[in-house]
């Protein structure tokens, strides 16, 4: 079995995988980072993505191994201690959740978004979420989450 | 306190942030496959790949054989074992009751849909319980099947049960045939249509999870499970399939993300993963993948009919008959056969007059996987067939659209509607004038004018209409053949420092239930919203409770907490006015403080629950404690309400159709926390124009589902989508004491004909009088062309 190590999180952490095993398979059940969540097995839904090396990426789509060295981030890693990050907040504020499954994908894109393009218009914001889908919220207050969660970032993190 | 019920602390109203999101904004949610129990084993089911086909032999030995493999089971094994039940018995028009066949746990002898469970392997890992389950061999002996409405009612079609002639489970009605066989004929003018309404996939982005345990040591089984409501699993799982006494059987409904009715029924994984466990004295996990989703979730909608409107010179409506060929799939699921009836045939009514109704509904089965309740299960089906109608009598008539509604409208309340219903409250004129206001509805020539000049034909619709929520008074729906009750149970714990912990029945999966329910006891308690913590999804901590469905979560639940507040009130203002030394009577309640009417003499809630547990000086006779526990059967469903407007563009040259504005006036009845009731209402709106525009979940002739994925089952995207201008006009339910009503289905119940209503008005220059969901480019570019060849 393949070794991997990489940082997640800010801490490196090394494991043997399967050749075969999917990063977010390695997050979830490795690492018990069970806050990267799988909707689906065609690489759509969105609710698996994280940052790779700043990067927002479907963690489905992806084998560990692809992540060996790389640096990694969750949605545990975002916040810093109590202090939710930017874009979480935004999302508090204005409802941008209801069921919470599809939220930690959408969060880390959305975040992914800002840092390329600092004050997307509310198109912009659609276009760019076609790879996440909610079925609860109809998008209308995720799509205003992320728009203040950009503001909130003053322009990428 | 007030006539809403409030101590006039503001929680009640007030759009406070949820309690529940910290911990899914930070990855701390704890949804089913998130939890891992110590020696888990995994489960991978084998599903039949064929719709219909005797089954032969199944070879399990290779696969038994398998790495990592603990054992393989098959239908067979868990014959003995009950079949999963159904929550609802249909009475056919002669009286006779509906055909029920057996649903074993996995097939035995015959496989029915495309999906259906032949084998469970388990094993040391996913992957090995994956690769072993291929290894199964299967002699599918191939039968005729029929995979729609049509195939399955034609004469000499196969049978998907031998018991069921004609495919057909039962053959209900309601209302006066003759009356409104009469009425139609002596009308004036008569409008007939015909519609679809297609079949959809719900779609909750968390799949299906389950993890079954078994302590031999207790006897105590345990089931994680994806449910919107754990203690009906419990009932159905304990009492009728594995027949386990209630406290050997725990459930435990964590963190759901998404159920829209795919999530209430009980499921056989449940029963075979508990049952696996048992047999195993392990622990044994299944996720579902997407794949498997879309072949095992329950589905939605699948309603073939034809109606006619009768009206009078000026109008009014005095006929309505429907006739419908409700698609149940190949078993009944738990509110399978209800949600075709009693949730749809009854809401003809809507929002008028129409003094004469009368629906029939064939409910038939097909080689399809089961179908259920999907948000606003049944209603939505009667609203836009009513709906549709409604706008080609305007039409017909050469009314216009929103005067004919106009003219048609109940005004006066209670009414009594001829389809079973009685209605307390509402003010329709009020959500039309609103919508028709917020919609800038006289401003639309203009716009129209204006994308003409574009070269895009633009055009608006609109509908009007009622709901039935609330589900709902236990002996009205027990008269109508309901197994179960559907009341819910609300319980009020005040701890000694006077925090105070709430426990429901009802079950939250996006809804909101931690922050709503802690606005109502934090204000009728008067104590702080953080100081109220909700607990809900696990059997062995909550009261006995239906769950969450049917928009009754607030309505019934909600009233049951209520109800439990005014318990501890009563209580609690027999020990302030024994620590007072004032009689009880003149004990006042108000903003967390008990007060001697007229003096400034007062006891705290805190003050008063420390003394319920610390009984020192205290009444005597009276119990310790401060926990009070209600059970609230609600008196009637309750009737949300509302205008929803939709204006679209469509490309005449492509058939894309662009959704440019939709408008909501709803009435929903009180409102706790705005914020929550409006993100319901945008849900429910993208979830009905996925239905008028997008999603549509088609089998071909053989069973295959065609529309097996993300690839090609359209889901609403956020670009596919406006951003949605709701607006509110309340008036309160009259027979619950927080006046609400409900708000989780409205928008798809209300939404895809005012949706459609508006590519028809947008297409009617050319001809076009009708087309049907989804209204995709493709549809509607044919719909043009077969408009233009007809010129
Ligand atoms: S799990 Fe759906 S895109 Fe990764
Ligand atoms: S919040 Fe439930 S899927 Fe987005």
């Amino acid at each position: 079995m393949p070794a991997v190590t990489m940082t997640v999180n800010g801490v490196s952490r090394s494991a043997d995988v399967e050749g075969r095993t999917l990063l977010v398979d390695f997050l979830r059940e490795q690492l018990a980072l069970t806050g990267t969540h799988v909707g689906c097995d065609t690489s759509q839904c969105g609710a698996c993505v994280v940052h790779m090396n700043g990067q927002s990426v479907k963690s489905c789509t992806c084998l560990a191994v692809d992540a060996d060295g790389a640096d990694v981030t969750t949605i545990e890693g975002l916040a810093n201690g109590a202090d939710l990050h930017p874009m979480q907040e935004a999302f508090r504020e204005h409802h941008g959740l209801q069921c919470g499954f599809c939220t930690p994908g959408m969060v880390m894109s959305a975040i992914d978004l800002v840092n390329r393009n600092p004050s997307p218009s509310e198109g912009e914001v659609r276009h760019w979420l076609d790879g996440n889908f909610c079925r609860c919220t109809g998008y209308h207050n995720i799509v205003k989450a992320v728009m203040a969660g950009a503001d909130a970032m003053g322009g990428g993190s | 306190m007030s006539d809403n019920g409030s101590n006039g602390t503001g929680f009640i109203g007030a759009s406070l942030k949820r309690k529940e999101d910290a911990r899914f904004l930070t990855g701390r949610g704890r949804y089913t496959d998130d939890i891992n129990l110590p020696g888990q084993l995994y489960a991978h089911l084998l599903r039949s790949t064929v719709a219909h086909a005797n089954l032969g032999s199944v070879d399990t030995s290779a696969a038994e054989a398998a790495p990592g493999v603990h054992a393989v089971f098959t239908g067979p094994d868990m014959e003995g074992v009950g079949g999963v039940p159904t929550g609802w018995l249909i009475h056919s028009k002669d009286g006779s009751p509906m055909v029920e066949p057996a649903h074993p746990a996995m097939a035995i002898g015959k496989v029915r849909h495309v999906g259906e469970i032949v084998a469970i392997v388990v094993a040391e890992t996913r992957d090995q319980a994956r690769e072993a389950a291929a290894l199964i061999d299967v002699d599918y002996q191939d039968l005729p099947a029929v995979a729609s409405l049509e195939a399955a009612r034609a004469d000499g079609a196969p049978l998907v049960w031998d018991e069921a002639d004609g495919n057909l489970c039962y053959d209900w009605e309601v209302g006066d045939r003759a009356a409104a066989e009469a009425a139609i004929d002596g009308a004036a003018h008569t409008v007939s249509i015909d519609v679809v309404n297609q079949r959809l996939v719900p779609n909750a982005i968390e799949p299906r999870a389950a993890i079954g345990n078994f302590d031999p040591t207790t006897g105590e089984y345990t089931l994680y499970t994806t449910s919107q409501n754990p203690h009906l699993i419990r009932l159905l799982l304990g009492a009728f399939v594995l027949g386990l006494p209630e406290h050997k059987l725990r459930i435990v409904a964590p963190d759901v993300g998404g159920g829209f009715g795919s999530k209430i029924p009980h499921y056989a994984e449940e029963a075979i993963l508990t049952w696996t466990a048992g047999q195993l004295a392990r622990p044994v996990k299944w996720t579902s993948d997407r794949s498997e989703a879309f072949v095992s979730d329950t589905q939605g909608r699948d309603h073939i009919s034809t109606a006619t409107l009768g009206l009078d010179e000026d109008g009014k409506f005095v006929g309505l008959k429907v006739s419908t060929q409700a698609n149940l799939g190949a078993y009944l699921s738990t509110f399978a056969t209800c949600v075709p009836t009693y949730l749809y045939g009854i809401l003809f009514a809507g929002p008028y007059t129409t003094p004469a109704i009368y629906c029939e509904v064939e409910g038939v089965f097909t080689n399809t996987v089961p179908v259920d309740a999907l948000r606003g299960a049944g209603r939505p089906e009667a609203t836009y067939l009513l709906e549709r109608l409604v706008d080609k009598a305007a039409a017909a008539t050469g009314i216009d659209r929103v005067d004919i509604r106009r003219r048609n409208f109940i005004r006066e309340f209670p009414y009594q509607t001829p389809v079973a219903l009685q209605y307390d409250q509402g003010d329709y004129d009020a959500t039309l004038d609103l919508a028709l206001e917020a919609s800038d509805w006289d401003g639309f020539e203009a716009r129209r004018n204006e994308a003409a000049g574009r070269g895009k034909l633009r055009g608006i619709g609109i509908s009007t209409f009622i709901e039935a929520c609330g589900i709902a008074p236990s002996a009205v729906v027990g008269s109508l053949g309901a197994r179960a009750g559907l009341y819910e149970v609300g319980s009020v714990r005040v701890h000694p420092t006077g925090s105070v912990s709430v426990f429901t029945g009802t079950h939250s999966h996006g809804q909101g239930h931690e922050t709503t329910f802690a606005q109502i006891v934090a204000e009728t308690l008067g104590v702080d919203f953080e100081a109220v913590d909700v607990v809900h999804g696990d059997t062995n901590a909550i009261p006995f409770g239906m769950g969450t469905y049917g928009s009754r979560s607030l309505a019934v639940g909600g009233t049951a907490i209520y109800n439990a507040v005014q318990k501890v009130i009563a209580k609690g203002k027999k020990i302030a006015a024994h620590l007072l030394e004032a009689s009880e009577e003149d004990i006042e309640f108000a903003d967390g403080n008990f007060t001697v009417a007229g003096t400034d003499r007062s006891k705290s809630i805190g003050e008063v629950a420390l003394t319920a547990y610390v009984p020192h000086n205290y009444p005597e006779g009276l119990e310790p404690g401060l926990e009070e526990t209600a059970f609230y059967d609600p008196l009637n469903f309750t009737f949300p309400a509302g205008t929803h407007v939709a204006e679209v563009e469509v490309d005449p040259e492509t058939g894309e159709v662009e959704l440019v504005a939709v408008t909501g006036a709803d009435d929903v009845g009180r409102i706790i926390n705005p914020m929550i009731v409006n993100g319901q209402l945008h849900g429910g709106l993208a979830h009905g124009i996925g239905q008028a525009l997008l999603e549509h979940c088609e089998y071909d002739d053989e069973g295959q589902l065609v529309t097996g994925s993300y690839m090609n089952y359209t889901m609403p995207r956020a670009g596919d989508l406006p951003n949605f201008n709701i607006n509110h006009n309340t008036t309160h339910c009259t027979h619950n004491p927080l006046g609400v009503k409900g708000v989780g289905e409205v928008g798809s119940i209300g939404v895809p004909p005012a949706v459609i209503n508006a590519v028809v008005d947008a297409l009617s220059p050319l001809g076009v009088t009708h087309i049907e969901m989804p209204a995709t480019s493709q549809r509607v570019w044919q719909a043009i062309q077969a408009a233009q060849a007809q010129d």
